[in-house]
């Protein structure tokens, strides 16, 4: 016959003072495991809804960032005029030749210059990227020195409001917009027309890459591979959302970090949380004793005291996801290797992390409880009465 | 039995518990002082004397635009400045692309001044000397040809992505940086020569100043001369350059700092938890000290000894797990530049070592002091 688990949360009960210093002990390296977690979640989420997989993005062969180097301006028409590209509302294909640059711009919060990536793009480029909508002002104007900011931007640094003017390259630029794309890549960055930025940086007569928006998932499928055939272009085509999957890699020493922290914390909370139940079992030894002798089975014994440790790191878990909710949502960058500009992403808490959180504490509950719990189980009667 | 081996002997009665509670402790100290070390690597570590000595120019917009090449004439002429050499990132890929082990750092330069600049990197002279006469040559990092197998007058290839060239380089020389450096240097004309663009122009200028206390003033001084050209620069320190490398992976700082205080606090709650069960499991022996004489400070100091004793413990294994850590971390593929060269230094471990002592301390401070206080009658008939 098993023991109610009433026993168990009424013994917990009785010993406040341990349950709880123990109980916060696991929920800090909970904290930490999901604080790491959801760093990583939103970083993903970040990069992974970036992409549209009707967009095909295409750059010189070799290239693997729209920051290397770039190709002819004369080979736009060419690529314009493939099959399989969608038209617009006039009939105009959508396709857009870009630039993206790297500019510093002060922090917010003083904390010094941050590179964030300046994109120069054609009216065709803000419609092929349906997901960018304007939040605020107006869009730039072709031909103007004005430039739109995504939503991370306008909430991370100085002078990036609607009326404000940045300085960088060979002069100032106008903030006529804001514009939000849903938490990914581009809210990252600064968009203006592709003719002045290029003739900011010296880089008139050629593009970093080229957009082109396909009718159908099957049609960009096609059509990059189409470029990538022709031997005339020497380009490369990739979908939009392959390319920033890769660049998901960047999380890659954060995970590294994050994956050893958790462990360290995690094997310390075991041994302690072994020890509080340690102590449980030798302050109950007579009353395991009396369990036995009315008839409870070693096994019923070892589940109780086994449930007992799981119940303490789940109140561990518990708190340490209470304690991290006030930082959900909470904004950070991170440095991008391939762009060599910063990325904002937000701390993200889903069911997923919590659930891993929770399984986490369990299996520290389980290693600490597991050995206590036998011991309690293979107890002696006689001498534990006699104890 | 003197004080001291009664304390030891009560820090180790329940053998268990004390080895659980070391073994706790041990974990938490072996992540703070890696923490500590990463910390200390990245903010307090000025680098070695020759390292402050030296500076780095880049394009004032951004790292990604290159300089005119001439401008390393013009900054010779700064007062302070002792050599400068030109370096321009490559980025190319080496082997299998997709491997970051593969990755290591590629600079085009100048063979006849780089090795002038950078004072700490050794080469044998005829090493150099034969650098300098093939274009196609390059020199790497030892520890970099130790990882690849590099000998002297193997060849490889580097694929370009953001120069459209293949580099087919063989290496001249091999150079020993006083730290890890994961770097090969080659001649820029080779990139030059084959790509248009890139003729006549740098992406950084690597600076030697006469002393560290030049410094800022070269700094300054190669700054205001390049200030109202089309291509205005941003020089700063060696060290200021890389750290701005460190900080563009989000806020390091703060995400350290609260790694750290989480540990500590953690840390303290094992400790404190296990004195106030072994205290109070003593209640009826304190009694006993009392009544034999033992005064209140006495007690105190005997539970607060022992508390620091097992904490010391635990705080000294966990430094040195941490260094074997560190240098594994430092030899892990894959790591790009975040550890390399890093190593626990004495200021670190002392500091750990304090953290134990003070986690030992204030956990035992409140069960102790209850203890001390007991009223020795109440404590004889505690039954636990």
């Amino acid at each position: 016959m098993a023991i109610p688990i009433s026993y168990n949360i009424r013994n917990l009960k009785l010993r406040k003072g341990l349950t709880i210093m123990t109980a916060l002990g696991i929920a800090l390296t909970v904290t930490t495991a999901v604080f790491l977690m959801a760093l990583l979640a939103g970083l993903k989420k970040s990069f992974m809804s970036s992409g549209d997989p009707v967009n095909v993005l295409v750059m010189r062969k070799g290239s693997v960032a729209e920051l290397s180097g770039g190709f002819d301006a004369s080979l736009f028409p060419t690529l314009k005029t493939l099959p399989g590209i969608a038209k617009d509302a006039q009939g105009e294909p959508l396709a857009s030749g870009e630039w993206v640059v790297v500019v510093v711009l002060p922090r917010k919060d003083g904390t010094g210059e941050v590179n964030v990536s300046v994109r120069g793009l054609m009216p065709a480029g803000l419609t092929l990227r349906p997901s960018a909508k304007l939040v605020e002002g107006r869009w730039f104007t072709p031909g103007q020195r004005e430039v739109v900011v995504g939503q991370s931007i306008h909430n991370r640094f100085s002078g990036a409001n609607v009326g404000d003017t940045l300085d960088f390259a060979k002069g100032q630029w106008k903030v006529v917009g804001v514009f939000d794309s849903g938490g990914t890549a581009y809210d990252s960055e600064l968009w203006g027309d592709v003719n002045q930025i290029a003739a900011d940086f010296d880089r008139q007569g050629a593009f970093a890459s080229v957009y082109l928006r396909a009718t159908d998932p099957v049609a960009a499928d096609a059509l990059k591979h189409r470029v990538a055939d022709d031997q005339r272009l020497k380009l490369e085509g990739t979908l939009e959302t392959e390319y920033y999957e890769k660049q998901t890699r960047s999380g890659g020493v954060i995970k590294f970090i994050g994956t050893v922290v958790a462990v360290i914390m995690a094997i310390g909370s075991s041994f302690a949380a072994m020890n509080t139940m340690y102590a449980a079992v030798a302050y109950r030894s007579k009353e395991i004793a009396t369990l036995r002798i009315i008839g409870f089975s070693r096994p019923s014994i070892l589940t109780s005291f086994v449930i007992e440790a799981l119940l303490l790191s789940l109140l561990g878990a518990v708190v340490g996801i209470v304690l991290i909710l006030p930082f959900n949502g909470m904004s950070t960058g991170i440095g991008n290797q391939l762009t060599f500009s910063e990325t904002v992403f937000s701390l993200h808490m889903t069911w997923g992390v919590a659930m891993t959180a929770v399984i986490f504490a369990l299996i520290m509950g389980l290693l600490g409880g597991f050995a206590p719990a036998w011991h309690a189980a293979r107890q002696d009667i006689l001498t534990s009465l006699r104890a | 039995m003197t004080i001291t081996r009664f304390v030891i002997k009560s820090a180790f009665r329940n053998k268990r518990r004390s080895i659980l509670t070391v073994l706790s402790i041990t974990f938490s100290l072996l992540l703070l002082t890696v923490m500590m070390t990463v910390w200390h690597r990245f903010y307090v570590d000025k680098g070695d004397a020759q390292s402050a000595q030296r500076l780095i120019t880049r394009h004032r917009v951004s790292l990604t635009q290159n300089m005119p090449v001439y401008y390393r004439e013009k900054m010779r002429t700064v007062p302070g400045v002792v050599a400068v050499a030109p370096t321009q990132w490559f980025g190319g890929l080496y082997k299998d692309e997709g491997k970051p082990e593969n990755f290591f750092a590629q600079f085009g330069t100048d063979p006849a001044e780089i090795f002038t600049v950078m004072t700490d990197f050794k080469i044998p002279d005829d090493q150099l000397a034969a650098w300098q006469h093939d274009q196609a040559g390059c020199v790497v990092d030892s520890e970099l040809a130790k990882k690849f197998g590099w000998k002297i007058g193997d060849r490889i290839v580097l694929r370009g992505t953001i120069f459209p060239v293949n580099l087919e380089l063989t290496i001249r020389g091999i150079f020993v940086a006083p730290q890890p450096s994961i770097t090969i240097y080659f001649n820029q004309k080779y990139v030059e020569e084959a790509v248009s663009f890139a003729k006549g122009r740098s992406g950084t200028f690597n600076i030697l100043a006469d002393s560290p206390e030049d410094v800022p003033k070269v700094a300054a001084g190669v700054d205001a001369m390049f200030h109202n050209s089309p291509e205005p620069t941003k020089t700063e320190s060696e060290k200021a350059f890389q750290l701005s490398f460190i900080n563009s992976m989000g806020n390091v700082k703060a995400f350290i700092l609260s790694i750290c205080f989480a540990v500590v606090f953690a840390t303290l709650l094992v400790s404190a938890n296990t004195m106030a069960m072994s205290i109070r499991e003593r209640t009826r022996e304190v009694a006993v000290l009392k009544t034999l004489g033992f005064t209140r400070q006495s007690i105190l100091r005997l539970y607060i000894g022992e508390a620091v004793l097992v904490a010391l413990t635990g705080g000294a294994l966990g430094c040195l797990l941490a260094a074997g850590v560190v240098i594994a971390l430092a030899n892990a593929p894959g790591m790009g530049f975040f550890f390399l060269g890093m190593r626990v230094t004495t200021p670190t471990f002392l500091l750990a070592i304090f953290v134990s002592a003070m986690v030992g301390l204030l956990s035992a401070i409140v069960p102790a002091y209850h203890a001390a206080k007991l009223d020795i009658v109440e404590g004889l008939r505690y039954i636990g």
